[in-house]
């Protein structure tokens, strides 16, 4: 493993890192639009406003960034980065396609992901308790109970297909894999891509954003760069938790085309499911706190103890 | 399963909302198809204008202002008396005052008061919004052709009017020798008038 080749595999991951989730953002835009009876952004960069997020962009970079007079400066300044960083390196360790088309493989892959995932939320709650304000401890202290809530059926739904496939490895796991998992690690799969989208507070768990309650939750003193960076880590958020999905739940690059284009059905299937992330958004309404909290121990972790029982049975009787 | 049928029916609904055109038009690239009537702007068509001031008497918030003079108009014979006409000095409408309430257009007796479809005079500064008699004039080049009547409507009154005179004029001349039942004639005078509605 040479400078050139790390450099290489580190630049694609930055490239897809700052792309994806801009791409994310104007599909959100549009699909959001159309689905409403609605345009969407039509006029920035000339063509069916494609350069939208470019000038929001730019439009943040202008605002005046403003630090509330009690807050705890140094977290409040921080938070941000620890939301965004995260999301960052998990895309280092998940594989695109076969044949090491990855940015760096990781023996205990799945584990390293879902810890680093972890710390992402983490953001939103330094950004609540350093704000020092009502709303933003508010939904800071939502989005913990949520991240408590929620990561142990997504660690669980994770620990099925870790049993299925006998490896921690991402690209280990993708290389067991076989088309009959679809349907066997169904429940798994669900399990896991809602509890994903929980743990990023997207709508319909947003409560601990719930911009008419409680006005943003842990984002409300932020302006400028930092809410953006915000805002970037949430859709890079999406597209972790979707890539993370396809390639645990629907097989990553497996596809009926060549393994040479693997990569595209791992482009594809994340495409989807990023798609369902904001149809849920535009289609369902905000969960309450207290319904976001029975939905996850009442009907995931459930769901995810079965889900390993029948891969437990499963393996033990069939293979 | 109220809850699950509740789910797939938003996504449902969004679905098919997503596949069919949007109906917006972009207003600066697209001009709106405004209907007949539509309330834009009031245009004068001062030619007609008596300045009888009842407009600006009506005008509910008083946004309308006239200034006249009088003119002696030398007699039409020899021997005869001056007659005098008003002319209008000033008429300006304050767009920031009028509600669109079309009282003035409705009350004016000589028909010299519109509607346009106009809408494109914002100003930066409110008091460039009263408008004088050129510019209100000049609008009246957009006055639209009135749109003809429903095809069961009633007749309009003027139509009316006319028509039971060309009418009677035309039975007069049909016959002019038959003199002696005037009194049937004028029966028939009415009838041809309210028998064209029917």
């Amino acid at each position: 493993m040479d400078v050139l080749d790390v450099s290489l595999r580190i630049g694609g991951v930055l490239l897809a890192f700052l792309l994806l989730p801009l791409l994310v953002g104007q599909a959100e835009h549009k699909v959001m639009a159309h689905m409403q009876g609605r345009l969407g952004p039509m006029h920035a960069g000339g063509f069916h406003g494609w350069a939208q997020l470019v000038a929001d962009g730019v439009k943040f970079a202008q605002k005046e960034d403003v630090v509330p007079q009690g807050a705890d400066r140094t977290l409040f300044r921080l938070a941000p980065a620890v939301a965004l960083i995260p999301y960052l390196i998990v895309l280092i360790a998940i594989p695109v396609g076969p044949g090491g088309m990855v940015g760096e493989v990781i023996d205990a892959g799945i584990f390293f992901v879902l810890a680093v995932l972890g710390v992402g939320v983490l953001g939103s709650l330094m950004g609540g308790w350093a704000s020092a304000n009502k709303y933003s401890l508010l939904g800071g202290l939502r989005t913990a109970a949520q991240l408590m809530a929620y990561e142990l059926p997504l660690i669980l739904a994770a620990a099925s297909v870790v049993m299925a496939a006998g490896t921690l490895s991402l690209p280990g796991i993708l290389d067991a894999f076989a088309w009959w998992w679809v349907p066997w690690q169904l429940i798994g799969g669900f399990v896991f891509f809602t509890a994903g989208i929980a743990e990023l507070h997207r709508p319909p768990f947003d409560a601990p954003l719930a911009p008419e309650e409680i006005i943003f939750g842990a984002f409300t003193e932020y302006s400028g760069l930092r809410f953006a960076l915000f805002l970037l880590a949430e859709y890079a958020g999406i597209v972790v938790v979707a890539a993370l999905t396809a390639v645990l739940f629907l097989g990553g690059w497996h596809g009926p085309l060549p393994d040479q284009l693997g990569w595209l059905w791992t482009t594809l299937k994340t495409a989807v499911l990023c798609f369902l992330v904001i149809w849920a958004r535009v289609a369902w309404p905000r969960l309450r706190v207290d319904q976001i909290q029975r939905f996850a121990w009442t009907v995931l972790v459930p769901l995810a103890l079965a889900q390993i029982a029948l891969t437990g049975v499963v393996k033990v009787v069939f293979l | 399963m109220s809850l699950g049928s509740g789910l797939a029916k938003g996504l449902a609904v969004t679905f098919r909302a997503m596949t069919r055109r949007a109906v917006t038009q972009q207003y600066p690239e697209t001009l709106p198809e405004l209907p007949p009537r539509s309330r834009g702007v009031i245009g004068l068509f001062e030619e007609n204008c008596t300045v009888c001031m009842l407009c600006a008497r009506e005008c509910p918030d008083w946004c309308i202002y006239i200034d006249s003079h009088k003119e002696t108009v030398p007699p039409a014979a020899p021997g005869g008396r001056e007659r005098s006409r008003n002319v209008l000095d000033r008429f300006a409408i304050d767009f920031a005052l009028c509600m669109y309430c079309g009282i003035c257009v409705e009350v004016c007796p000589f028909d010299a008061l519109f509607w346009s479809p106009e809408f494109e005079y914002a100003e930066t500064d409110i008091r460039d919004l009263t408008h004088e008699r050129d510019k209100l004039r000049e609008w009246m080049w957009t006055v639209p052709e009135p749109p003809p009547p429903d095809p069961s409507a009633e007749e309009a009154k003027e139509t009316a009017a006319a028509r039971r005179t060309a009418d009677r004029r035309a039975a007069e001349r049909s016959r002019p020798a038959e003199q002696a039942e005037q009194a049937e004639q004028a029966e028939g005078d009415r009838e041809p008038g309210e028998g064209s509605a029917s």
